[in-house]
């Protein structure tokens, strides 16, 4: 078992009424991998079911982007294992809206 | 004494004004859900604290909030909009098949009698129904599965089922509008449903009255009178005294009868209202000068109301669903407008009072009137 650090975005954390920070940890088990990841965000906070991943396809949501050391991950399978960095809790998985319009 | 509650989805959050029973006094509550789209919220009549809400955001997608004491606290509840059976197509804006595709919830009609009861229009056009607060949703597919839906083409907005009319006097009945599919009718309480534009006539289309296809932008109907209904199309302001089988022509005197709200005076059936704008290209008032128009008579004689709206340089819009009525002796008229401010007629549109300035572009106004 793991301990994630997750960092969301604001309107999420208004959304999900989170007041701790902008910082959430999440408990994996190994393999640690987006899709898990996912999996325990939606079940700690079953009001983010949709915002991120569409609650019909379970695809990325288009405008969100997972970043990590650094690297955008938001392409890659989400099934792939996640980096030691985010899995030692070394550095946070992070969730964000992409840039947009104008 | 009676108060009233004004209930504004904006482009940025929720607003919630109440007043007393004069409506000269408000105290504004909000942003509710800051940073989100909020396309409607709405009340029950069944029981005035029980509100829905339809949040929406370009990144976050589609939530649902509920209150349940008009609006003090909320809570997300279920947002699982899922077609019934393979969604299948429509047309493209190129004419292509496209796959139906859910985006947003445009409006949410509670239920005249049961609080837990409400029901969703969506882009893609789709009517959803919820029995339990909101907790689950079903969609009622016999309007999607209508032999003319393959056909159904988006508006410039989506293609968005914006409007749902539910009938006091038979709860099997009722009647929503699509654009750019056009009005629809069911009589057995959402399984089968009808188009109903017989009589439209909309120039944009090979054949302007086709059986679907028109850009119908609102319907409103006055509850004494549930088989008279008055639509703001595109272009043209109708009416049906056959609960939309059949439609004429009421635009009359009006200076441009493009538009997108209309509304009916509560106690007065044959009393409209309309924010005539100057065109389809040029979303805005005519000469810059905000004028309501009321008929009297059911449509055809209209008179601008002016009192208290600005008359020169205004060039904001009024959207679909940014206008709603009070059920107070002295009925009151509200809209909202995309520059952000709020007016109420106490007075059934004589005057004019702005109850708010300030706020993000306004997409929907509802109204309870509370005892």
């Amino acid at each position: 078992m793991s301990r994630i650090r997750v960092e969301l975005p604001a309107p999420l954390l208004r959304h999900a009424k989170i007041t701790s920070g902008h910082e959430i940890a999440l408990e994996i088990d190994a393999p640690v991998t987006l899709r898990r990841l996912l999996d325990a965000l939606e079940e700690a906070h079953p009001t983010l079911r949709g915002c991120v991943r569409d609650q019909n396809t379970n695809e990325r949501r288009a405008f969100i982007r997972f970043f990590a050391c650094n690297e955008d991950l938001s392409h890659e399978s989400v099934d792939d294992p996640l980096p030691d960095e985010i899995v030692s809790g070394r550095e946070p998985l992070i969730i964000l809206g992409a840039i947009a319009g104008g | 004494m009676s108060s009233v509650r004004v209930l504004a989805g904006t482009r940025k959050g929720a607003f919630i004004l109440t007043s007393d029973g004069k409506r000269k006094d408000w105290k504004i509550s909000g942003p509710h859900f800051t940073g989100w789209e909020i396309y409607h919220l709405k009340g029950s009549p069944a029981d005035p604290n029980r509100l829905y809400a339809s949040q929406t955001s370009g990144w976050f997608g589609q939530q649902v909030q509920r209150s349940d004491d008009g609006g003090e606290t909320w809570n997300p509840i279920s947002a699982q909009f899922t077609y019934d059976g393979v969604p299948g197509t429509h047309q493209w804006y190129d004419g292509t098949p496209h796959p139906w595709e859910f985006k947003r919830v445009w409006h949410l009609e509670p239920s005249l009698t049961e609080p837990d009861t409400v029901f969703a229009g969506a882009e893609d056009a789709a009517l959803f129904k919820s029995t339990d607060g909101g907790n689950s949703w079903t969609e009622l597919s016999g309007l999607r599965t209508n032999a003319t839906a393959p056909g159904w083409q988006p508006g410039a907005g989506g293609m968005c089922l914006h409007t749902i009319i539910l009938d006091p006097t038979n709860p099997e009945r009722i009647v929503i509008a699509i654009s750019a599919a056009g009005a629809f009718r069911s009589d057995d309480g959402g399984k089968s449903w009808k188009p109903i534009n017989k009589g439209l006539n909309s120039k944009f289309l090979p054949n302007p009255t086709a059986e679907v296809g028109h850009c119908v932008h609102h319907i409103a109907m006055n509850a004494k009178t549930p088989k008279t209904l008055f639509m703001q199309k595109h272009w043209d302001v109708m009416r049906s005294d056959d609960a939309g089988d059949n439609w004429t022509e009421v635009s009359g005197n009006l200076p441009t009868d493009f538009g997108f709200v209309i509304d009916v005076h509560t106690h007065e059936p044959e009393t409209v209202y309309v924010v005539p704008i100057k065109s389809d290209s040029e979303h805005f008032p005519l000469d810059g000068k905000l004028q309501v128009f009321r008929s009297k008579s059911g449509g055809n004689e209209w008179e601008p109301l002016t009192k208290g709206l600005p008359q020169q340089d205004c060039y904001v819009n009024v959207l679909r669903d940014a206008m709603s009525v009070d059920a107070l002796d002295d009925c009151g008229i509200y809209f909202g407008t995309t520059g952000g401010q709020i007016y109420c007629s106490p007075d059934a549109g004589d005057t004019w009072n702005t109850i708010s300035e300030h706020l993000p572009p306004v997409l929907s106004i509802e109204v309870q009137t509370l005892a």
